[in-house]
């Protein structure tokens, strides 16, 4: 589903690298996860999925389309496969947790019909039904990330990219949020996470590739945290 | 599609009132601007009826001595005609001119009395000469008086020639300040709504930052700051209007009087163009610098 092909990003006209000749490839409704240090590349890797960032050499291909081709006036409809989740949750502040998710279909151009009908489903999904007019100050960190959680599935897409998703959290509302990403996992979408916390890998079980200095070192299909 | 443009519409109006302040400093700078083009408008169109009122009582009056023989003033008439910059020629024969006179001056007994004693006719033929220009009469004045022409005996020109040149010297001192304050205007308008949507793109980054990561369409994220643009255009230009209403009302009797020309009816008659006009110049102004604002600051 994603392929990543020699791919490396180099900075300061070549002298340092953000990754370097990365090459592996996710498949559909796998759960992968991404560890290593700070500056290890983790997160690099994620914004070249979302076409945030462009490789300096190698091609990144989603499906078969190469990712860093698409013209970019074709973007938005790529992105629209992708939901995204991040260590800061991007809630917009004066929105509830309703309207936060709806706003992301709003920009889809779904219509309202839609949006009645999906907004409930996609926070039942994260179990927050009785916080659907909560504005996000009025929500734990564990709350705003799962409404983050229901505004990335709510366009259906086909794969969730979360970029270090449990990073701001306590261990409960990391082990909630990792309970929900699974469960999406198990509805069929693919997920990518980049994480540091040594306890959702072991729990897990599923895949998991570790990176070190822009390369990666392991690649375990029922991995273990190990750095 | 009629979706996405509801959305857009609603997010331009809420990004008009988030920014209100700033909002109402480019209203005010472009209603400023349009007020100026408006009075441009309607001084032009005082001046222009005066001067051409002015206009069309100038001509030259070509004497000719009381023993011109007909032949040399018909000879004289057919080549003022046939210069180019003449409009039209209008011949007084001596015994017009009498009658004309007579008809004049039939309550003056003193000169009819002169004039029946004289016996002779003592006025001698003319002819009055229209240019299709004020500029015009210079050169034809010239001519006339290069000919030398023993039949003429006076030529009167210089009688309406000052003020006609000063009133189109006026036009012109009002047309190029007008134009110079424009300019200045136009550009203090740009800048500030450029400044204003740029704010606004600011204000909304987060927002805009998500509509990216979601996939929301480029004229989705830029159609609220543009309509924010059209917005204050069409704002400015109805209050444009609105302080020149009252204006004109209380402009329309005195220019009347003065002019001979109601500013009020012109204002009143040519509404739909006036209006159209301002709309139209502001959307413009407005919807620039939104424009310029997104391909400046909003990276879509």
């Amino acid at each position: 589903m994603i392929y990543f092909d020699n791919v490396s990003k180099l900075y300061n006209g070549g002298r340092s690298a953000a990754i370097e000749e990365v090459t592996f490839q996710i498949d559909p409704k796998e759960f992968v996860s991404i560890v290593g240090h700070s500056g290890a590349g983790k997160s690099t890797l994620l914004k070249m999925i979302i076409a945030e960032d462009i490789p300096t050499h190698g091609q990144v291909f989603f499906e078969s389309l190469d990712i860093h081709k698409i013209p970019r006036t074709r973007l938005p409809q790529y992105r629209r496969k992708i939901g995204t989740v991040f260590q800061d949750f991007k809630l917009l502040p004066h929105k509830t947790a309703y309207e936060n998710i709806a706003f992301a279909m709003e920009a889809n151009g779904r219509s309202d019909e839609e949006i009645a009908e999906n907004v409930p489903q996609a926070l039942a999904l994260v179990d927050l039904s009785d916080k659907a007019w909560n504005f996000p100050n009025e929500l734990s960190g564990g709350e705003k990330q799962r409404v983050a959680i229901a505004r990335a599935i709510v366009n259906q897409p086909d794969i969730i990219v979360a970029d270090e998703p449990t990073g701001n959290l306590d261990p409960i509302a990391t082990y909630e949020v990792v309970q929900i990403l699974r469960k999406i996992n198990d509805l069929g979408t693919t997920v990518v996470m980049t994480t540091h916390n040594k306890g959702v890998i072991d729990e897990l079980g599923k895949r998991v590739i570790t990176m070190d200095g822009g390369r990666i070192v392991r690649d375990d299909q029922t991995g273990k945290y190990v750095l | 599609m009629v979706t996405s443009l509801r959305r857009i519409f609603k997010a331009g109006f809420v990004g008009f009132w988030r920014n209100a302040y700033v909002s109402l400093a480019s209203i005010f700078v472009i209603t400023v601007a349009l007020f100026v083009i408006g009075s441009t408008m309607l001084i032009d169109q005082l001046l222009g009826a005066s001067l051409s009122q002015l206009q069309a009582k100038v001509d030259i009056n070509v004497y000719f001595v009381t023993t011109a023989p007909q032949e040399e003033i018909d000879a004289l008439i057919n080549s003022v005609k046939a210069l180019p910059d003449v409009q039209e020629v209008t011949y007084t024969s001596r015994d017009e001119a009498l009658a004309e006179y007579r008809a004049k001056n039939q309550n003056d007994s003193v000169a009819m009395q002169a004039l029946d004693e004289l016996r002779e006719n003592p006025l001698g033929a003319t002819i009055a000469i229209r240019a299709q220009e004020a500029s015009q009469y210079e050169s034809i004045n010239r001519y006339l008086e290069e000919q030398k022409n023993p039949i003429i005996d006076e030529i009167n020109y210089t009688k309406n020639k000052e003020s006609i040149g000063k009133l189109a010297s006026i036009i012109d001192a009002v047309e190029q300040a007008s134009f110079v304050a424009l300019m200045v205007l136009i550009m203090a308008s740009v800048l500030i709504t450029f400044n204003t949507i740029r704010l606004a793109i600011f204000t909304a980054k987060e927002e805009i930052s998500i509509m990216r990561l979601v996939g929301a369409s480029n004229m989705y994220i830029r159609g609220p700051f543009m309509l924010q643009g059209v917005m204050y255009g069409v704002i400015s230009g109805v209050l444009a209007l609105l302080i020149l209403y009252p204006i004109v009302l209380w402009l329309g009797p005195k220019t009347a009087q003065f002019f001979e020309v109601n500013i009020f009816e012109y204002f009143v008659n040519n509404f739909a163009y006036i209006f159209l006009v301002l709309i139209g110049i502001g959307v413009t102004l407005g919807l620039v610098s939104s424009v310029l604002a997104i391909t400046r600051y909003l990276r879509v």
